[in-house]
């Protein structure tokens, strides 16, 4: 069967533990979490989750009914087949040699992202963007050498409906 | 009105309506023992291992229909728990349980006795607390009964450092419990319960499934009602039996592994299947492939997440049981179209045909007793208002079969898990609850050694049981999967060293009664049963007879070993 990657935003209340309870109950049921990514939101009672999660179509009712039946969870709110933004934070720490220099800096400009640490063998670049947009910047600086990569896990909210 | 905890803890557990909470006390929890030793209407009943506790506050319940209590200290007391939660979570037990925990300034520094209990009991619980504030405390301890005994019921833990219930705080009652994450669908979608009138005026072959949500929601009455108004057979899980009289033309025995026949043939033909409060356990459904591959199935569920999960179902319903028969029986009542069509006739006749062909069996000799013939006599002898208790294993089959349950909440057994050593303590849980019944624990001569230290708890406490022990000198599920699937490859099953049951049962102030021929089983259990006081009856039975039917793991339950 095949695996599709659904996209959940989560509103849990603000407490210790509801990480936890999550991460078990995914753990638990072999569930599987692709990126996850947590913070506070306008009300510090309540968190809100982004997760990504891969699984067959038939299991994806099975998390989100699971996830709805923990005490702590407010809503569960699956974008997947709805419209939205969605953003990833990626830091790209990648070799700029002299000759290389240059190349690197036109594909942060064509990405419109910026450098944010330099030092004579490379260039650290903060880019955000969606899925698609960072794996495309990504293939291209491949070539150059790409030491390092830290990424947060997806965010994503919904449009408004016009 | 200033307050310690401890005196909030037994203040709020009192305004709950408990009247009995089993524990054993140790260092975290002195203080709280320290309240409790002055209330008279609140009893605590000592076991002798916190496994036991929670067992009898899970039976408890069931057979008091309320919340049972269990009150443990930190560490070993709260790990010795595990068990029992595990096994009131998988049958959707209503218990609370309260464990004492290191004073806070303590907790994440290894002391003595900690335990990150509410990280372990996490998986296992429906929700748990780690209380840190006096402040929160009465709250807390209503919403944990709350959570216990609303929606699908199941177990909560409540975590108490010792600094917590030794504080002191001004009281404030707390108002009702509501939370906003919380809202468990009791009243179902009447569209969908309308489509099952439809279904049922169609079938030709329907066939109601019943299980543990049925007894939980106390829908006996409304489900028997609902069978006899349509005409349509029932079958029950495990943890269903009881909540269809056991002796009803329309009743089929329990299905699965160790099912009837006439049962899962039901389910291989049927062409609608109304399931009540079920899960569909594996034991249940064999190869899910295969499992009534003919039928529209109707699964009611007050939980969303037990439909779908392991069986496609065509009409799900989420919704109390009870109220979505009631709301069924109603609109049945009142069909203007005929709900029994004339094939049903031929189903009915169908099924009285594998029930008079293919009954449960055994061969009774008159040199050796067969365990099925004791629980068949102990049936006879017993009144249909006796309460019965089981371990794990061939004893607790074995019971399911050939015990005849009229009623909800008489059958009292660890279903999901499958806890060996849960009939004993479950017994003098059931006893605490009601004092006026008969309780017998049928157990083997494995499992009793479980938790045999229980034997003084039922003693002392004067609530006096009836333990059956069905000694064939073997574990014998696991012999018999040896001997059926393992080339009789017999590793570490074979009992050849057992304690002498006799001697044990009076060594804790009980009585033994010993039984080695099929001629003596009717005075010994009659002995038994009119002993005032707790009684082990030991019977000697066949070591190598197995529980028939069987469908062996993985295949389709209509695939079964006869005798």
């Amino acid at each position: 069967m095949s695996c599709n990657k659904y996209l959940l935003s989560i509103l849990v209340d603000n407490e210790p533990g509801v990480l936890s309870r999550i991460a078990g109950l995914f753990s638990g049921r072999g569930f599987n979490i692709d990126s996850l990514s947590v913070a506070k939101t306008t009300d510090p009672g309540q968190s809100r989750i982004t997760m990504v999660t891969k699984c067959e179509p038939s299991i994806i009712e099975q998390i989100k009914k699971q996830l709805n039946k923990l005490i702590n969870v407010i809503t569960v709110n699956d974008l997947t087949e709805k419209r939205y933004v969605q953003r990833q934070l990626s830091m790209v720490k990648v070799h700029a040699h002299i000759d290389k220099r240059a190349e690197v800096l036109r594909i942060v400009d064509i990405f419109r992202c910026r450098v944010v640490d330099v030092g004579h063998e490379h260039y650290t670049v903060e880019i955000s963007g969606d899925d698609e947009k960072l794996e495309a910047f990504l293939s291209l600086l491949k070539p150059m050498g790409i030491i390092e990569i830290v990424s947060t896990g997806s965010i994503a909210v919904a449009r408004e409906n016009v | 009105m200033k307050l310690t905890g401890a005196e909030i803890l037994i203040k709020m557990i009192k305004e709950q309506g408990v009247r009995t909470v089993f524990g054993y006390p140790g260092g975290a929890t002195i203080d709280i023992y320290d309240e409790l030793a002055g209330h008279d209407d609140l009893r605590h009943v000592l076991v002798r291992h916190e496994q036991g506790a929670v067992h009898a506050a899970d039976a408890y319940a069931r057979a008091g229909s309320c919340v049972g209590v269990a009150l443990v200290t930190s560490g070993p007391g709260a790990t010795n728990t595990v068990t029992g939660i595990a096994s009131a979570y998988m049958d959707s037990i209503p218990v609370v349980i309260f464990t004492g925990q290191v004073p806070t300034a303590l907790i994440g520094n290894d002391a003595f006795q900690e335990v990150d209990i509410v990280g372990i009991t996490r998986p296992c619980t429906k929700h748990n607390y780690l209380v840190k504030d006096v402040k929160d405390l009465a709250r807390t301890v209503k919403e944990a009964f709350f959570l216990a005994n609303s929606g699908r019921p199941g177990p909560v833990l409540v975590d108490l450092p010792k600094d917590v219930v030794q504080s002191v705080t001004e009281f404030v009652e707390p108002g009702k419990i509501s939370l906003k994450t919380y809202k468990p669908t009791y009243k179902p979608n009447k569209k969908q319960v309308a489509k099952v009138v439809d279904l049922i005026a169609k079938a030709e072959k329907p066939l109601i499934f019943a299980g543990g949500g049925v007894v939980l929601s106390e829908a006996s009455e409304e489900l028997t009602k609902f069978s006899r108004l349509t005409n349509t057979p029932v079958t029950a899980s495990l943890m269903g039996l009881g909540s269809f009289p056991g002796n009803d033309p329309l009743w089929l025995g329990m299905p699965g592994m160790h099912g009837t026949y006439r049962a899962n043939m039901s389910i291989g033909e049927c062409d609608l299947m109304i399931a009540v409060g079920v899960r569909f356990d594996d034991r249940v459904t064999g190869k899910v492939e295969t499992f009534a591959p003919n039928a529209d199935i109707v699964q009611i569920d007050i939980d969303p997440t037990s439909i779908h999960k392991n069986i496609p179902v065509s009409c799900p319903i989420v919704g109390d049981c009870k109220e979505t028969l009631t709301m069924l029986n109603k609109m049945v009542a009142k069909a203007d179209k005929e709900l029994v069509c004339p094939e049903r006739i031929g189903w009915l006749s169908t099924i009285n045909d594998w029930k008079s062909t293919t009954p449960l069996r055994y061969e009774q000799t008159e040199d050796v007793i067969k365990p099925q013939y004791v629980i068949e006599r102990l049936n006879e002898l017993t009144d249909g208002e006796t309460i019965i208790t089981t371990e794990v294993g061939q004893n607790q089959m074995w019971t399911a079969q050939f015990f005849h349950f009229d009623k909800p909440n008489h059958f009292i057994t660890s279903g999901g898990l499958g806890v060996m050593g849960f009939g004993l303590p479950a017994a003098i849980g059931a006893k605490a609850a009601r004092p006026d019944k008969t309780v017998i624990d049928i157990a083997g001569d494995g499992s009793i050694q479980m938790n045999i230290q229980e034997l003084m708890t039922a003693v002392e406490s004067d609530f006096p049981v009836k333990i059956v022990i069905l000694n064939n000198g073997c574990l014998g599920m696991v012999r018999q999967w040896q001997e059926l699937f393992y080339d009789k490859n017999y590793s570490s099953t074979l009992l050849e060293n057992s304690p002498d049951f006799i001697k044990i049962a009076e060594a804790y102030g009980a009585k033994g009664l010993k039984c080695t021929r099929p001629d003596q089983v009717d005075q010994t259990l009659k002995e038994g049963l009119s002993f005032p006081g707790t009684v082990i009856m030991e019977f000697k039975v066949e070591e190598a007879e197995c529980v028939y039917p069987m469908v062996p793991a993985g295949r389709a339950i209509t695939e079964m070993i006869l005798v």
